[in-house]
């Protein structure tokens, strides 16, 4: 049998794909630049030969859609040569944008937790929360987000707590119902185990609930980081543009640097990548720990 | 047989009817029996006969609806709750996220029984169930015989009087399922315990007992109670004998008796 490796198994099918996505994005490039190019050069008269037309539509000033070597360069200016105090550092703007989205993470799966707590162990619970759970979902965020953000600002709240607070509502959604499912998953038999030790409601908490729901909460978790992330942006965008990845967004388009705004994307994408894989280490590790299978 | 002994279980016209959609279901219709201290009984009939619902019942895992039952001299409740036995199931119920040693700790750490205790404990049972060696391992790392013996082991390790055993071996293979009983009557000769065993092959109960409870289903009861005074020392060879086959048939002409009637 051939043995599995790394290189063969899990890298060359994503460069592969990589490369297909970067050679369509640059065909793209050309197609949605060369309008503006052609105008240009109607304009001013001349003709234009064919690789100029495809040299000049890779190196606008604000295209329509950037090239990849474009964004990559104004990350790299962005992030590697500018001091990360800089309000122009991309590295300071995502920092903005992961504090809140970690403080909101933390509360959302806190709050998350205590419901599915609650709703597992309590039959009024049961029946009144989850369907205002659900509602609470069904409402676009982006409705929501100012409204949060003025009225925490009319009673003096302002900053970090806000965004959290948007992040913390979008991300307990999944806390809860993976929560509810894991803690719900022992079964009859374990349960009628549990019983026949005459173990107290907190030992039955604490040995059985919470281990077997563990699994679930880390898969919940990986959902409610990503979107905390998004809430976090999107909680940027009515704070009148002062600093984070969603104000970078922002101001990109006020001023149509679709650079800039591309930029900002990638950075938001590292950033979820980062997060999500912080959580799917601490999820192998605790199921390490719990004895799965290697 | 010295009935002197104290009755560890005694059920007066024990009656248990679940209220379904279809209409009531008669799982136990009076029942009356006594398991005495240091008795191996058997409950054997075909499934249906209320042999689980009946051993449920005992550990206060189902409620009777009619007649009195008493464990320990007090009702299920109170012996439950002062874990007065321990129970084993048809399937191992091991936690998968704790190994064998912690898996036997855990009625020891729900018992708040020390550190130094518990790991004198599992040391010992594991011995008792030849274990020896498994301690660290996950369940999953272990064969099918192997767990029933772990949860055999964590049923043990409270040193409850009365073990109550569902179908402990009705998963597992012939071989096996051979080797288990030998050592199961080894440990209920060291260790004295009351053992209540269902199960439905009929040379198992009779291998294993020193008194079997013959049930049929619709409505569960009991159709016979049969001694079985074979010698305590057990080879697997004495399934051979006259005496083990003479019994064997007593258990089976019972089960039969009770399929007639219900046809």
């Amino acid at each position: 049998m051939k043995q599995p490796s790394f290189l063969n198994d899990r890298i060359l099918p994503i460069l592969t794909v990589l490369a297909a996505l970067i050679a369509i994005w640059y065909l793209c490039v050309v197609w949605l630049n060369a309008p503006f190019v052609r105008d240009q050069a109607a304009r001013a008269g001349t003709e234009i030969v064919f690789t100029d037309l495809v040299k000049q539509t890779m190196n606008e000033e604000r295209p329509v859609l950037p090239a990849p070597h474009q964004i990559v360069t104004e990350l790299w200016k962005t992030t590697v040569t500018m001091p990360i105090t800089s309000k122009r550092s991309l590295v300071y703007h995502a920092w903005v944008t992961i504090s809140a989205t970690l403080s909101g993470f933390v509360i959302g799966a806190a709050l998350g937790m205590l419901l599915a707590i609650g709703i597992v162990h309590n039959r009024a619970m049961d029946k009144s929360m989850m369907p205002w759970v659900i509602a609470s979902q069904t409402i676009p965020i982006l409705a929501v987000a100012p409204m949060i953000i003025v009225v925490l600002n009319a009673v003096g709240i302002s900053g970090l707590l806000p965004k959290a607070l948007i992040s913390a509502y979008l991300s307990f959604f999944p806390v809860v119902v993976g929560m509810v499912k894991g803690l719900r998953s022992p079964d009859n038999l374990l349960l009628d185990l549990m019983r026949t030790y005459h173990a107290s409601p907190s030992q039955l908490f604490w040995k059985l609930r919470w281990p077997a729901s563990l699994p679930f909460l880390f898969t919940s978790l990986k959902v409610a980081v990503a979107i905390a992330l998004v809430g976090a942006i999107v909680g940027e965008l009515p704070t009148g543009a002062v600093a984070g990845l969603g104000a970078r967004l922002l101001s990109g388009s006020y001023y149509g640097q679709t650079i800039q705004i591309w930029a900002a994307l990638f950075m938001a994408a590292v950033v979820a990548a980062l997060l999500v894989s912080l959580v799917g280490v601490a999820h192998r590790m605790v199921l390490k720990r719990m004895g799965e299978k290697a | 047989m010295n009935e002197n002994r104290m009755a560890v279980v005694s059920a007066r016209d024990l009656s248990l009817t679940f209220e379904t959609n279809d209409g009531p279901v008669h799982a136990l219709s009076n029942v009356n029996l006594d398991v005495r201290k240091g008795d191996f009984v058997s409950f054997i009939g075909p499934s249906g006969c209320g042999k689980t619902t009946f051993l449920r019942v005992i550990a206060d895992l189902e409620q009777h609806t009619a007649g009195t039952i008493e464990v320990n001299g007090t009702t299920p409740e109170n012996a439950r709750k002062d874990r007065a036995y321990g129970y084993v199931f048809q399937a191992a119920a091991l936690f998968p996220w704790r190994t064998i040693e912690d898996n036997i700790a855990l009625p020891l750490e729900i018992m708040n029984f020390t550190k130094a205790e518990r790991q004198e404990r599992i040391e010992r049972t594991l011995n008792l169930v030849n274990l020896n060696g498994f301690g660290k391992k996950y369940p999953w790392q272990l064969s099918g015989g192997m767990q029933q013996r772990a949860s055999i082991a964590r049923a043990l390790a409270f040193d409850a009087d009365l073990l109550l055993m569902d179908e402990p071996f009705g998963a597992l293979d012939e071989i096996v399922r051979d080797h288990l009983n030998e050592q199961l009557l080894k440990l209920w000769a060291a260790t004295d315990k009351t053992i209540c065993f269902v199960t439905h092959s009929i040379p198992e109960a009779v291998y294993l007992s020193t008194k079997i409870v013959v049930m049929s289903p619709r409505p569960g009861r009991v159709t016979d109670i049969i001694d079985c005074n074979l010698p305590r020392e057990r080879p697997l060879e004495i399934r051979e004998t006259p005496e083990f086959l003479e019994i064997a048939q007593r258990v089976r002409e019972g089960l039969k008796a009770g399929h007639s009637y219900d046809d």
